[in-house]
Formats: C-alpha cells, sequence, structure tokens
C-alpha cells in the first residue's frame, strides 16, 4: 500500500464523513426531543442544495451570500414542518409521526420533480473551490478542504450551543423530561422549533458541499445521502450530537475504502452503510456513544 | 393569591379531582393533606394546566385557567415536582440555569443566594444532578424552583423519602421561604409536619375535600387526628 495513497483516501474520508455528519447532527437532535426519526430531513438538506444553487445560478448572488440564503431558507422550512405537520400531533402516537415524516419526504420530492425535474442540474461551482493544491504528493480540491474544515467550526459552535448556553441546556433537558422543562418556564415547543431550525441549517450547508463536490442537484438527491446520514446518526448513537459526527466520519471512511482499497466491491459502496446499521442495531442498539435513555421521562 | 373553585381533573374516563375549592392567601401556608391517590398531585398539576381539568383559578385577580404552564410559571407560579425531577443529565448548577431562564439578570445572585441556602449542593454543583442524593436532589428541585422568584410555590411531598434529620431541615427551609414572603401551597402526607409549619389547611379524599381548617386547631383535634391523622 502506497502511503500517499492511503493519505490521499483519508482526506477523501474525512470530507466525506463531514458531509454525512452535518446531516446526521439533524437526526439525531430532533430524534431527541422527539423521539420521532424524521424521514424528511434528507428532503429539507435537498431543498437546501437547490437554494444555494438558485441562488448562484438565477439570482446571481456570490457563493457565501447563496449559502446563506440556503442555511435561512432550509431553517425556515425545517421550522415550518415542526409547526404545521408535527406539533398538531405532539400526544398522537409516535408511529403518526413517523407516517407525518414520510409524507413531506414524499411531498417535497414530489413537489421540486413537478417544479424543476427530475435532471441533475449542473451546480455552478466557484472557480477558487476547484483550485487543486498539492501538498507533499497528496492532491486536493480547495473544496474537499474546506468541507471538514467548516464542519469542525459548526460542530464547535453546536457543542458551544448546547453546553454553554441556555437555550442548549433546555434542548439536553428535553430529551430526559418534556414535562419539567415546562416547569422551568420555558415553551418546550420553541425549543423544538429551534432544534429544527439548528438541524435544518446543518442540512443545508451539507447538502450544498454535497451538490459542490459531485456537482449537480436533483430532487432525489435527499433519499440516499439521508438514509446513510441516518444510518450515521444510529451507528453513532441516536440522540447524540458527538455520536452522529462519529457515526458520519465512520460511514464516510468505510465508504472512501471500499472503493479505493475493495474496487471490485465498489458497485456494493453505498450498501456498507446498511450493513454498518444492521450490525449495530444487532449488537449494540444504542450506537457508539448512545444516550441511555432507560431513565428519560419522555 | 390564587383562589380555585370547582376543579375537576380527567384522565381519560377517570375524574381524579371531583369538583374541589381552595384558596392560599398571600404570605401563608396552606397544606393539602391526603391518602395516597386522594387527587393532591392531580390538583397542582391542573393548577399549572399539565393535566386534562376544568374549573376557575384566579391568581393575582387574573382568570389563568387557559394560560399554558410556561406562560403561568413566568407569571410567578413554580412548582417543585413528585419525584424531585431534576434534570439528571445536566449538572447541578445547569438545573439552576434552567429554573432561571427567564431570569437572566437575576441569575448570578439567586445562584449563590442557593447556594448559601445548601452549601451541600454548591460543592456538587459541576457534578451531573443524576449523581445526587435523594435529599440533594430535593434541595436542588427546591432550588430550581427558586430561581424563577416565584409568588406562589407549590411543594408536592417536599419529604419523600429523606431521612428526618433531612425532612426536618427542608421544613425549616419552607418556613424561611414564607418569611421572605413566598406564599407556599404544601402537598404532604407526613400531615403532621406539614399542619406544624401550615397556616391553613385542606383535607383531600378521594378527590373530594373532606375538610379543611386552621391548621393549628386541625392538630388539637382529637377526631380529626384519628381520622385524619394517624393518630
Ligand atoms: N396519568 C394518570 N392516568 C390515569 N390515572 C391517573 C394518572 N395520574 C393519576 N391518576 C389517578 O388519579 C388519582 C389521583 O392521583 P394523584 O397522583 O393526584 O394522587 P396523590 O394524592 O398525589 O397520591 P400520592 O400521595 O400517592 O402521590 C389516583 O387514583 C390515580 O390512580
Ligand atoms: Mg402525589
Amino acid at each position: 500500500m502506497d502511503f500517499t495513497v492511503f493519505m490521499q483516501q483519508m482526506v477523501n474520508g474525512f470530507s466525506l464523513g463531514s458531509m454525512y455528519a452535518l446531516i446526521a447532527i439533524g437526526y439525531t437532535m430532533v430524534y431527541g426531543v422527539l423521539r420521532l426519526i424524521n424521514f424528511a430531513h434528507g428532503d429539507i438538506m435537498m431543498v437546501g442544495a437547490f437554494l444555494g444553487y438558485f441562488g448562484v445560478s438565477i439570482l446571481g448572488l456570490p457563493f457565501p451570500a447563496a449559502v446563506l440564503l440556503a442555511v435561512v431558507g432550509s431553517a425556515a422550512l425545517g421550522m415550518l414542518t415542526d409547526k404545521i405537520a408535527y406539533r398538531p400531533l405532539r400526544s398522537a402516537p409516535k408511529i403518526s409521526l413517523l407516517i407525518t415524516a414520510i409524507g413531506i419526504s414524499f411531498f417535497l420530492e414530489n413537489a421540486f420533480n413537478v417544479f424543476f425535474g427530475g435532471t441533475p442540474r449542473a451546480f455552478p461551482v466557484p472557480e477558487y473551490m476547484e483550485i487543486i493544491l498539492s501538498l507533499g504528493g497528496l492532491t486536493f480540491s480547495v473544496a474537499s478542504l474546506m468541507v471538514p474544515i467548516v464542519t469542525l467550526i459548526l460542530l464547535a459552535i453546536i457543542l458551544w450551543i448546547l453546553f454553554k448556553t441556555k437555550y442548549g441546556m433546555a434542548i439536553r433537558a428535553l430529551a430526559f423530561d418534556v414535562n419539567t422543562v415546562n416547569l422551568m418556564g420555558i415553551d418546550a415547543n420553541r425549543i423544538i422549533m429551534i432544534v429544527f431550525g439548528i438541524g435544518s441549517a446543518l442540512a443545508a450547508v451539507g447538502g450544498i458541499f454535497w451538490a459542490v463536490n459531485y456537482p449537480s442537484v436533483e430532487p432525489m438527491m435527499g433519499v440516499l445521502i439521508g438514509l446513510k446520514a441516518f444510518a450515521a446518526a444510529v451507528v453513532g448513537g441516536i440522540g447524540s450530537v458527538a455520536g452522529a459526527v462519529i457515526g458520519g466520519f465512520i460511514i464516510g471512511f468505510t465508504e472512501v475504502v471500499v472503493v479505493a482499497f475493495l474496487p471490485e466491491y465498489g458497485g456494493y459502496k453505498d450498501a456498507f452503510a446498511f450493513v454498518l446499521l444492521i450490525l449495530v442495531l444487532l449488537f449494540k442498539p444504542t450506537g457508539i456513544l448512545g444516550l441511555n435513555f432507560d431513565k428519560s421521562r419522555f | 393569591m390564587i383562589s380555585v373553585k370547582d376543579l375537576h381533573v380527567y384522565y381519560g374516563l377517570i375524574e381524579a379531582v371531583k369538583g374541589i375549592d381552595f384558596k392560599v392567601d398571600e404570605g401563608k401556608i396552606v397544606s393539602l393533606i391526603g391518602s395516597n391517590g386522594a387527587g393532591k398531585t392531580s390538583t397542582l398539576e391542573a393548577v399549572l394546566n399539565s393535566v386534562k381539568r376544568s374549573g376557575e383559578i384566579i391568581f393575582s385577580g387574573y382568570d389563568i385557567v387557559n394560560h399554558k404552564t410556561h406562560s403561568l410559571v413566568q407569571r410567578g407560579l413554580a412548582l417543585v415536582p413528585e419525584g424531585r425531577r431534576v434534570f439528571i443529565n445536566l449538572t447541578v448548577e445547569d438545573n439552576l440555569r434552567m429554573g432561571a431562564f427567564n431570569n437572566d439578570e437575576n441569575y448570578a445572585r439567586l445562584r449563590d443566594a442557593m447556594y448559601k441556602l445548601f452549601p451541600r449542593i454548591k460543592e456538587k454543583r459541576n457534578q451531573m444532578a443524576g449523581t445526587l442524593s435523594g435529599g440533594e436532589q430535593q434541595m436542588l428541585a427546591i432550588s430550581r424552583a427558586l430561581m424563577s422568584e416565584p409568588k406562589l410555590l407549590m411543594l408536592d411531598e417536599p419529604s419523600l423519602g429523606l431521612a428526618p434529620k433531612i425532612v426536618g431541615e427542608v421544613f425549616e427551609t419552607i418556613v424561611k421561604l414564607k418569611e421572605e414572603g413566598i406564599t407556599i401551597l404544601l402537598v404532604e402526607q407526613n400531615a403532621f409536619a406539614a399542619l406544624k409549619i401550615s397556616d391553613y389547611a385542606y383535607v383531600l379524599e378521594n378527590g373530594k375535600i373532606a375538610m379543611e381548617g386552621i391548621a393549628s386547631q386541625m392538630i388539637g383535634d382529637d377526631e380529626i387526628r384519628k381520622k385524619y391523622l394517624g393518630g
């Protein structure tokens, strides 16, 4: 094994893992506060990628402004789905919530299909992101370097929010005891909405990174990426943000390693995330950093 | 301070509280006593609108029956819930922070006051609340409720599961809070201890008020002692 090739693949794995991690955080946070696997989350990511695409190619915005548009737009959409679709079901059985999530997912996919067509659209990647850097025999694009850096910055911000701000503390408290959160004079519904906002904003960033690296957007892009990010959240331990990040990297690296070193199995690369998912569910259902919700009064 | 009329609480088809009236005057300690399943917890939760209920609830002159739990707390009601219910996955200090969620400007001052009131929880302020003993959790639950600077503090069985010495401390604290001007509605099974510090008391039986009166007279009344206070 050539060391440079190995390092090259590590860089790729880090980049891919970051994208899964960004999306997985939304799954895990929403699960924490609602015990819901938000199957519409991958589609929120798709909407984020589209908003970025529209921002650059139709509105002619500079790339950072388009990212901002995508982040704000997706956060608003995530909060809206909570408000109009999930909130009315707070006291309904969890299965109703799950079915609603699947409904929203289908709705978004088909609405985008109808309005914008199913053909992938080339994402206008800014030139500076395509510059290839080389370092000691390794080569990588600015984009693939930017993805993990931005992810780590965002992760630091999220952890700061969760552990150092009162809103973050309320999010963590909510995962264990909703009623008592209300007793603190906190509107639990508002906190839940903030969680949807944060998760959707991160998903939008993930979606745009995806669109930049595999430079296209299409209405069904959220399905497979979303499922893999969901697998990442479960592997890392659903409910735990750090777990989602670890899970994202595990799935990202696995995929890269399979393609690079076992090319004969390359065609199955998408299956490995789910093999990991099944193994985790069989042997350690709470995942790597899974929170122990046994004592929760949810 | 608070006056409740014709309060009913329902759990599906079960009616746990069957039309009770009670009031708590400003600056007083009022006790709600009664045996298991009498409807004490349901009554407190009904005041805070966290169970399905009907009736009239007037707090400081305002009809609050349609307010949500969190907005009632913002208006000066607070509950130390049965079984403490501290946030086990948050540190002691972060539990206090949650209590002061809508009281940012006074957080630091109140936190220090709580640490003075209960030095034991100060020592453990960076520990997860789930690692505290039962008594320490009770102190934390009381402190956390006080962080919102409530006008009416409701306590649901604060002595439950505590060693006698700590029960004494908790009751002393309640008296201290009253002296500081906080109105208190106390639910207790430990009826004697509750009556001793109360001004007025209601005895709840099967969702109805079986009797009420001035606390000191209830302790003195032999018949009441036999019937409701177990001796
Ligand atoms: N969630 C619930 N669902 C159905 N019934 C309930 C529920 N909570 C309470 N009850 C019933 O309502 C009645 C009153 O309960 P409540 O908890 O108010 O009693 P309590 O006086 O606080 O008792 P304890 O001293 O044991 O705490 C009981 O008969 C109880 O079984
Ligand atoms: Mg009770």
